[in-house]
C-alpha cells in the first residue's frame, strides 16, 4: 500500500503502542498532524513545546514506557531542546519528532529553520535526519529500540515537510540491526565473583544507589541484598524511590543535602556498592576525599561510567537488575553474617543528627511535605517537582516507598520541569493523585501548563511552596555572598486568582492550621487545583554540603 | 602519551561531526584525523591521533563506543603497526637547485609532482620521522607552502582491524 511519510510516521508509532503524544503543531510538521488526526492516538496539546518535552519525559519516567514528544521546525524544535538535554542528563527514554523544512531548502537559512539534528547532537543518544521516506519506518523502529535499551536516553527524529509528505509503498522494516550497538545485559562472572569477595569481606558496608536501579526495575533485588548483607542504603536524588524510604535499612539521600547519617556512613564505609550510579559531584563533594576508606564496587550499564570520576576496585558492566540477581546467587555461597557494630553506629548517627528543623511559628515548607506525605502515603500517588529548595525537602521529608513515584530533574536541574511532568505522570497514570510541588521562581517557567491540565481535565495538584525568593539562590548567597541577595527577591503574581484564570482551583494557605484542609480540600477535588503556601521568607536546606567540602563537612 | 585510534564507522553523513563534537565537548585533544571510506562502502576508518594519559584514552575510548554508528574502536599503539603520512611541500627552485633538491628527494624515495618555474611540488609519504626529516632537508631551499594528511595507520602481520576480525 502507498502512504505518505507521515501516514509511514503514524502508522510506526501505533504499531509500537504510542498510546499519546504530547506536542505543538507547526507548519513544517503539518502532514503528521494531518495524519495523526485519524489515528489511534492520543495527542495533548501542551501550551509551549517546552512543556510537550517535559510531559513526555514524566510519562516515561512515571510509566517505564517511551514518551513522545512533536514539534514543528524552528523555534518549535529549540523549545524542545532543554527537555532533550533534561531526558538526556537524567537517562530518559523520550523520542522528540521535528518537523523540518523540505530537503531543497534545507542549510539555506529558510523560515523556521534551525539544524536541530546539529543542536541536539551532545544532548541525545542519538538523532536522524530522514532524507528519504523509504528509511521512515527503519528510523523510527531504530529510534524506540535505542532509546529504550542499554542506558535509555532520548532520540530525535527530524523529518522535513516534503519527506513526510512523499508516498512510499510501505514495508515493514523487521527486525532493528544496529552493529556499532550492542548494550551490555548480564555482567561477567568473574567480576560478580570478585564483588561477591568483597561483600564477604567487608565490615561497614553501604549500598549507594542511583536511577540505574528505577530504570533497570532493580528495586527488589537491590531490596534483597540490602537485607541479605544487612547493609544501609542511601540513594541519589534519581534513586529516591529505588529503595523504600521507610525501610530500616535505608539512609534516604547522600550528598550535597544528603542526611548527615548517610554521609557519614559513606565516608565510614569500607565498602562501597555503588548501583546504577555515576559519582555525580553533588553526591561525592570533595572527590578525592570521598569515602576515603572503601573499596568500591561499581555496577552499572554504561562501559563510560565506570572509572569517569572516581576509580574502583571492581567493576560490573551490565544491566542492574541482572547483576544484582547474579550478585545475589553468588552470595549463597558465603556464609554472611553481618556484625551489628556497624548497625548499632548507625542508628547512633540516625538518633543524633535526625533531618530537622525549627518549628518557630512561621509556617515551614517542610511541615507542608510532611503533611502532604501524611496525607498521601497509603494511596497510589505520585509526586513532582521542580528543582531548588522545594525539591530537595521533598527529597528528605517525603519517604518514596515505590519506584517511579519520585519525579525530578536531576542532571540537569531544570526549573519549570514540574508541572508539564505532573500532566504528563497524570496522563500515564490516570488513575493516581499526581502532586506537583513547586516554588514560586520554578513555577512560572512553565506556567501556561495549567491550561493544560483544564484542557484535558488532569486533575493534578499543584503545591508552590511560595517563600518570595529564589530560595535555593538565596541560600547561597545567604551562605556563601554575605546575603547580598542579588536579584533573587521576586515579585509574583496573585497565585490563586492566575489558577483561577485558568479554570483550575486556587487556594491560598499562610497558617499551619490552615495546611491539612486544604490539602485534603484538594485531594479530593477531581480538578486541577493550586495551593499557594505562603511559607517562611528565609527557610535553608540543611544539612549542606559547602561546594568542593568532603560531604561530612556539613552545614546545619 | 600519544595513542593511535582506529576507529570504524558507519558511512553515514555527519558522523564525523559526531565523532569530532564528542572529542571536542569532552575535552579531549586531537592530534590528527584522517577518514576514508573502506573496501566496504558502507564502512568509514577514522585514524585518531589522541594524547592523553590511560585515564584518558580510556575514557576517550569509551565515549567513542557509545556513538550509535561508531562500529568499532581499536587503539593500534600498543601493538606493531605501521603508520603514514602525506605531505605536499611546494619548495622554491631555481633552475640551478633543482638537480640539488631532486636528489634530496631520491634518498627520501619521495617524488616530484610539479615543476613551475621558480618551485617544485615534492610528495612524500612515511612516518613522522620521516616527515619531520625531509622538513628540516628542504627548508634551506625555502618552504613555500606546505599541506599534510592527518596519520593513517595499520595493524602489522595477519592481525587486522575489521569488523569481525580482532
Amino acid at each position: 500500500m502507498e502512504l505518505k511519510g507521515g501516514e509511514i510516521l503514524v502508522k510506526c508509532l501505533e504499531e509500537l503502542d504510542v498510546e499519546v503524544i504530547f506536542g505543538y503543531p507547526g507548519g513544517a510538521i503539518l502532514p503528521v498532524y494531518d495524519a495523526l488526526y485519524d489515528a489511534d492516538i492520543r495527542h495533548i496539546l501542551t501550551r509551549h513545546e517546552q512543556g510537550a518535552a517535559h510531559a513526555a519525559d514524566g510519562y516515561a519516567r512515571a510509566t517505564g514506557r517511551p514518551g513522545v514528544c512533536m514539534a514543528t521546525s524552528g523555534p518549535g524544535a529549540t523549545n524542545l531542546v532543554t527537555g532533550i538535554a533534561n531526558a538526556y542528563m537524567d537517562s530518559v527514554p523520550v523520542i522528540a519528532i521535528t518537523g523540518q523544512v523540505p530537503r531543497t531548502m534545507i542549510g539555506r537559512d529558510s523560515f523556521q529553520e534551525a539544524d536541530i539534528t546539529g543542536i541536539t547532537l551532545p544532548i541525545t543518544k542519538h538523532n536522524y535526519l530522514v532524507r528519504d521516506v523509504n528509511d521512515l519506518a527503519r528510523i523510527v523502529r531504530e529510534a524506540f529500540h535505542i532509546a529504550t535499551t542499554g542506558r535509555p536516553g532520548p532520540v530525535l527524529i527530524d523529518l522535513p515537510r516534503d519527506v513526510a509528505a512523499s508516498k512510499t509503498e510501505y514495508r515493514d522494516p523487521g527486525p532493528v540491526k544496529l552493529r556499532g550497538y550492542r548494550p551490555p545485559v548480564e555482567g561477567n562472572p568473574e567480576d560478580v565473583a570478585r564483588a561477591a569477595r568483597l561483600i564477604a569481606e567487608a565490615q561497614r558496608p553501604v549500598i549507594y544507589a542511583g536511577g540505574g536501579v528505577v530504570n533497570s526495575g532493580a528495586h527488589e533485588e537491590l531490596r534483597a541484598l540490602a537485607e541479605k548483607i544487612m547493609a544501609p542504603v542511601a540513594t541519589t536524588l534519581m534513586g529516591i524511590g529505588g529503595f523504600p524510604g521507610d525501610h530500616p535499612l535505608s539512609l534516604g539521600m547522600l550528598g550535597m543535602h544528603g542526611a548527615k547519617y548517610a554521609n557519614y556512613a559513606v565516608m565510614d564505609s569500607d565498602l562501597l556498592i555503588a548501583v546504577g550510579v555515576r559519582f555525580d559531584d553533588r553526591v561525592t563533594g570533595k572527590l578525592d576525599a570521598f569515602a576515603p576508606e572503601a573499596r568500591v564496587i561499581h555496577i552499572d550499564i554504561d562501559p563510560a561510567e565506570i572509572g569517569k570520576n572516581v576509580r574502583v576496585n571492581v567493576a560490573i558492566v551490565g544491566d542492574v537488575k541482572h547483576v544484582l540477581r547474579q550478585l545475589l546467587r553468588c552470595l549463597d555461597e558465603y556464609l554472611i553474617r553481618p556484625g551489628t557494630a556497624w548497625q548499632e553506629k548507625i542508628a547512633a548517627w540516625k538518633k543524633e543528627y535526625p533531618l530537622t528543623y525549627s518549628r518557630d511559628g512561621q509556617l515551614k515548607p517542610q511541615a507542608v511535605i510532611q503533611e502532604i506525605y501524611r496525607q498521601t502515603r497509603d494511596r497510589p500517588t505520585r509526586v513532582a517537582t521542580d528543582v531548588g529548595q522545594h525539591q530537595m525537602w521533598t527529597a528528605q521529608y517525603y519517604l518514596f516507598s515505590r519506584p517511579r513515584s519520585f519525579i525530578s530533574s536531576g542532571g540537569l536541574g531544570t526549573m519549570g520541569f514540574g508541572l508539564p511532568a505532573a500532566i504528563g505522570v497524570q496522563v500515564g497514570c490516570p488513575d493516581e493523585l499526581v502532586v506537583s510541588i513547586s516554588g514560586d521562581g520554578s513555577i512560572q517557567m512553565n506556567i501556561q501548563e495549567l491550561c493544560t491540565a483544564v484542557n484535558y481535565e488532569l486533575p493534578v495538584k499543584v503545591a508552590i511552596m511560595n517563600n518570595g525568593f529564589l530560595g535555593m539562590v538565596r541560600q547561597w548567597q545567604e551562605l556563601f555572598y554575605n546575603r547580598r541577595y542579588a536579584y533573587t527577591e521576586l515579585i509574583n503574581p496573585d497565585f490563586v486568582k492566575l489558577a483561577e484564570a485558568y479554570g483550575a482551583e486556587g487556594l491560598r494557605v499562610t497558617r499551619e492550621v490552615e495546611v491539612a484542609p486544604a490539602l485534603e480540600q484538594a485531594f479530593r477535588s477531581s480538578k486541577p487545583v493550586l495551593i499557594d503556601f505562603v511559607v517562611a521568607r528565609e527557610e535553608n536546606v540543611f544539612p549542606m554540603v559547602p561546594p568542593g567540602e568532603p560531604i561530612d563537612k556539613m552545614l546545619g | 602519551m600519544r595513542h593511535t585510534l582506529a576507529v570504524l564507522v558507519e558511512n553515514n553523513p555527519g558522523v564525523l561531526a559526531r565523532v569530532a563534537g564528542l572529542i571536542r565537548r569532552r575535552g579531549f585533544n586531537i592530534d590528527s584525523l584522517a577518514v576514508g571510506p573502506t573496501n566496504d562502502p558502507t564502512i568509514s576508518r577514522m585514524t585518531i591521533v589522541v594524547e592523553g594519559d590511560d585515564v584518558v584514552l580510556e575514557q576517550v575510548t569509551k565515549q567513542l563506543r557509545k556513538l550509535i554508528e561508531v562500529i568499532k574502536v581499536s587503539d593500534l599503539t600498543t601493538e606493531e603497526h605501521v603508520d603514514r603520512e602525506l605531505v605536499l611541500i611546494k619548495v622554491k627552485a631555481d633552475p640551478a637547485q633543482r638537480s640539488q633538491i631532486i636528489q634530496l628527494v631520491d634518498v627520501f624515495r619521495a617524488h616530484i609532482v610539479d615543476v613551475g618555474r621558480e618551485t617544485l611540488i615534492v610528495e612524500a609519504t612515511g612516518d613522522e620521522e620521516k616527515i619531520r626529516a625531509i622538513e628540516e632537508i628542504l627548508r634551506p631551499f625555502g618552504i613555500k607552502e606546505f599541506v599534510r594528511t592527518g596519520k593513517v595507520a595499520m595493524l602489522r602481520g595477519s592481525k587486522t582491524t575489521s569488523v569481525d576480525g580482532e
